[in-house]
C-alpha cells in the first residue's frame, strides 16, 4: 500500500490521532503526548515508505520498524489498526489484563511488532543488529528506528550511532521525535541537550530536519534518506508534544497521563 | 581427569566457535574489545565478515545482538562475564529475554579465578541474575570437552542461553566420547559419605578432592552440574536420600548461585543440610587465582575438610 495524495495521508493520521486519545483514554493511562506528536512520522511510514504488508507480517523481505521510544506504542497500535495488522475493536484493550496491547510493545504478542521495546535507549542498537543482518546476507529490506528526544540522552544510543556509521548503515534510517519536552521539563534544561543536528552530524550520520507534521517534508526527507549511500541517515523531526489536541500541545504534563472524561469528549472534538 | 592437559574453557570456546561457523552460517559473533581474551578472534579470522567488534559498548553489543537475532542470525556474543551480565543486565532482560530471542551469551573470565584484575573484574553474581531471568537457560562447563560440546548444543535450542566461562586453565576431566545433556548433571562416583555437588572450573577441585578421600577410604560422589538452569531437580533429590550430606561448591557468590539452587531443591522436596561453599558474600581482590582460590577457601583442601566434619 503506497498512498501518496498528502490530504488523504492527513485524514489517516488523524483517525491515528482519534485513536490515540481513545486508547488510552479507555485504559486510564498511557502515554498521550508523545503519541500525538509522533503520529505524522507514522502514518508516512506505514501508508507511503515501508514495504510491509497487513495479511504477511512475517514476511522475511519487509522492512523493519523499531519503535525505540516504547512509551508511545498508542501511536503504533493505532498505526497498525488503521493499516489492518490488528482489529480496531483490539484498540480497547490496551494496557488491560490478558490484552495483546501491552503498555510498551511486545513483539511476540501483535502482528507487525518487529522489535519489543520499554526500556528506553536499546532501539538504535536493535536497528543496527536488524541493518547489519540484511546487508550481510544482501536482503535489501530498510530498517527505520523511532527515537524520542529525551530518549537519546541514554548513553546507549550514542554507542549505537557510532555503530550505525562504523558499519555504513545507509539501509538504516532513524527518525528523532524532537518535541523538545520530557516528563521534567524542557530537554535543553532537565540535561542541557542542545545542538542535536550537530551531535548526530559528528557521530557521522547524515540529517535531515523536517517539520514533523508535514506530510509533504516527511516524505522528502524519508525519499533522501534512501538515496543516500555509505552512511546512516537520521530525520530530525520537529514536532510538538500533544499536537492536535490544543490543550495537551506543549505541555509536559500530558507526557504520560490520561484524560478525563470532559477532557476526552474535548479532544475528540477538536480532532473531528 | 588429566592434570597435564590444562584449558582454560574461554579457548574451548574460541575454537568451538569456529567449528560452528563452519556448520552453521547463520551463527555471527560480537565482542566487545576483547576478542585476544575471549578467543573469538578466531573465529573472526576465519569468518570476518561475520565478525562484529562493537567496541568497548557492551549494552549496544547486546542489543545489537537482538536485532540480528530478530532476522533469523544465532548470535554468539560475547565480553567477561562482568560486563556481559551486570553492565548490559537491563539489555539482556528486555531485548533478549522478555522477547524470548536467539542469542548467545558466552562469558568468559568469570569468578575469582580472574585473578590479578581484582574485584572490579570477578563476577561472583552473575548466576544469580541470568538464572532469574524467566527464558534463559544458564551453563556453566567445566572442562575443555564440556564447553565444545556446549557451545555447539546451544545453537540447537532456540532461546536465550547464558554460558559462564573462565580465564583460569583447568585440568581435562572428560574424554572426547563423554555424552552430555542440557538439564542432566554428570555424576562421578557412587559414594555415600557426601555428595559434593560443584559447577564450572572447581569441578576439578571436587574431584581431586574425592580421589584423596577414596586414599582415606572415605568414599564420595561428584556432582557436575554444569547446567544451572534448568537444574537437575532429579539428581539432587537422589543424592539427598543416597548420602549423608550435600556439599555445593562453586566459584560465585553462596547467595543465588549453585548452592541456593540446589537449596531451593531440597527445601521442597527432600529437605537436608546443605553446605555452601563458595565466595562468602564478598568481593575479590587481586592475586594469583590459585592463591585466591585458597584464600576463599574454595579448594579440594577445603572440600576435604567439610567431608570430614560431621
Amino acid at each position: 500500500m503506497k498512498i501518496t495524495d498528502c490530504k488523504e495521508l492527513e485524514k489517516i493520521a488523524k483517525e491515528i490521532r482519534k485513536n490515540i486519545i481513545k486508547q488510552v483514554y479507555e485504559a486510564k493511562s498511557g502515554h498521550p503526548g508523545g503519541s500525538l506528536s509522533c503520529a505524522d512520522i507514522l502514518t508516512v511510514l506505514y501508508f507511503n515508505q515501508m514495504n510491509v504488508s497487513e495479511n504477511e507480517p512475517e514476511d522475511f523481505a519487509r522492512d523493519r520498524f523499531v519503535l525505540s521510544k516504547g512509551h508511545c506504542s498508542p501511536a503504533l497500535y493505532a498505526t497498525l489498526a488503521e493499516r489492518g495488522f490488528i482489529p480496531k475493536e483490539e484498540l480497547t484493550t490496551f494496557r488491560k489484563i490478558h490484552s495483546k496491547l501491552q503498555g510498551h510493545p511486545d513483539k511476540n504478542k501483535v502482528p507487525g511488532i518487529d522489535m519489543t521495546t520499554g526500556s528506553l535507549g536499546q532501539g538504535l542498537s536493535v536497528a543496527n543488529g536488524m541493518a547489519l543482518s540484511s546487508k550481510l546476507n544482501h536482503d535489501g529490506y530498510r530498517v527505520y528506528c523511532l527515537l524520542g528526544d529525551g530518549e537519546i540522552e541514554e548513553g546507549q544510543i550514542w554507542e549505537a550511532a557510532m555503530t550505525s556509521s562504523k558499519y555504513h548503515l545507509d539501509n538504516l534510517c532513524a527518525i528523532l521525535d524532537y518535541n523538545g519536552l520530557q516528563i521534567d521539563g524542557k530537554v535543553e534544561e532537565v540535561k542541557g541537550l542542545d545542538n542535536i543536528e550537530g551531535k548526530w552530524k559528528s557521530f557521522g550520520f547524515n540529517t535531515i530536519v523536517v517539520d514533523g507534521h508535514n506530510i509533504e517534508q516527511l516524505i522528502d526527507a524519508f525519499e533522501t534518506a534512501k538515496m543516500t549511500k555509505g552512511k546512516p541517515s537520521i530525520i530530525i523531526a520537529k514536532t510538538i508534544k500533544g499536537k492536535g489536541v490544543s490543550f495537551m500541545e506543549n505541555k509536559a504534563e500530558w507526557h504520560g497521563k490520561a484524560p478525563k472524561e470532559e477532557e476526552y469528549k474535548l479532544a475528540m472534538k477538536e480532532l473531528e | 581427569m588429566n592434570e597435564q592437559i590444562k584449558i582454560a574453557t574461554r579457548q574451548s570456546y574460541g575454537e568451538a566457535l569456529v567449528e560452528l561457523g563452519k556448520e552453521n552460517e547463520n551463527i555471527v559473533v560480537l565482542d566487545a574489545d576483547l576478542s585476544s581474551a575471549t578467543k573469538t578472534e578466531l573465529f573472526a579470522k576465519e569468518f570476518p565478515e561475520r565478525f562484529f567488534d562493537m567496541g568497548i559498548a557492551e549494552q549496544d553489543m547486546l542489543s545489537t545482538a537482538a536485532g540480528f537475532a530478530t532476522c533469523n542470525k544465532i548470535p554468539y556474543v560475547s565480553t567477561f562475564a562482568v560486563f556481559a551480565a551486570g553492565r548490559a543486565y537491563d539489555q539482556i532482560r528486555n531485548s533478549i529475554c522478555y522477547p524470548n530471542l536467539n542469542v548467545k551469551i558466552c562469558a568468559t573470565h568469570s569468578g575469582i579465578t580472574v585473578g590479578e584484575d581484582g574485584a572490579t573484574h570477578q563476577m561472583l553474581e552473575d548466576i544469580v541474575m541470568m538464572r532469574a531471568l524467566p527464558n534463559m537457560t544458564v551453563l556453566c562447563p567445566c572442562d575443555d570437552v564440556q564447553t565444545r560440546w556446549a557451545i555447539k548444543e546451544i545453537a540447537k535450542i532456540k532461546g536465550p542461553v547464558y554460558v559462564r566461562m573462565s580465564r583460569l586453565a583447568t585440568p581435562t576431566i572428560y574424554e572426547k566420547e563423554q555424552n552430555f545433556e542440557i538439564g542432566k548433571a554428570v555424576q562421578i562416583g557412587e559414594g555415600t559419605k557426601a555428595s559434593i555437588i560443584a559447577t564450572g572450573d572447581v569441578v576439578c577441585e571436587a574431584i581431586k578432592a574425592k580421589e584423596e578421600l577414596e586414599k582415606q577410604g572415605i568414599f564420595t560422589r561428584v556432582i557436575d552440574m554444569h547446567t544451572i538452569k534448568p537444574i537437575d531437580k532429579e539428581m539432587i533429590i537422589k543424592c539427598a536420600k543416597e548420602t549423608e550430606k550435600i556439599i555445593t561448591i562453586e566459584d560465585h557468590n553462596i547467595i543465588g548461585g549453585l548452592g541456593s539452587s540446589v537449596c531451593e531443591v531440597v527445601a521442597e522436596e527432600y529437605p537436608c543440610k546443605v553446605i555452601r561453599m563458595g565466595i562468602k558474600d564478598t568481593f575479590g581482590q587481586s592475586g594469583k587465582a590459585e592463591e585466591l582460590m585458597k584464600y576463599y577457601e574454595i579448594t579440594a583442601e577445603n572440600i576435604i575438610k567439610e567431608v570430614k566434619l560431621s
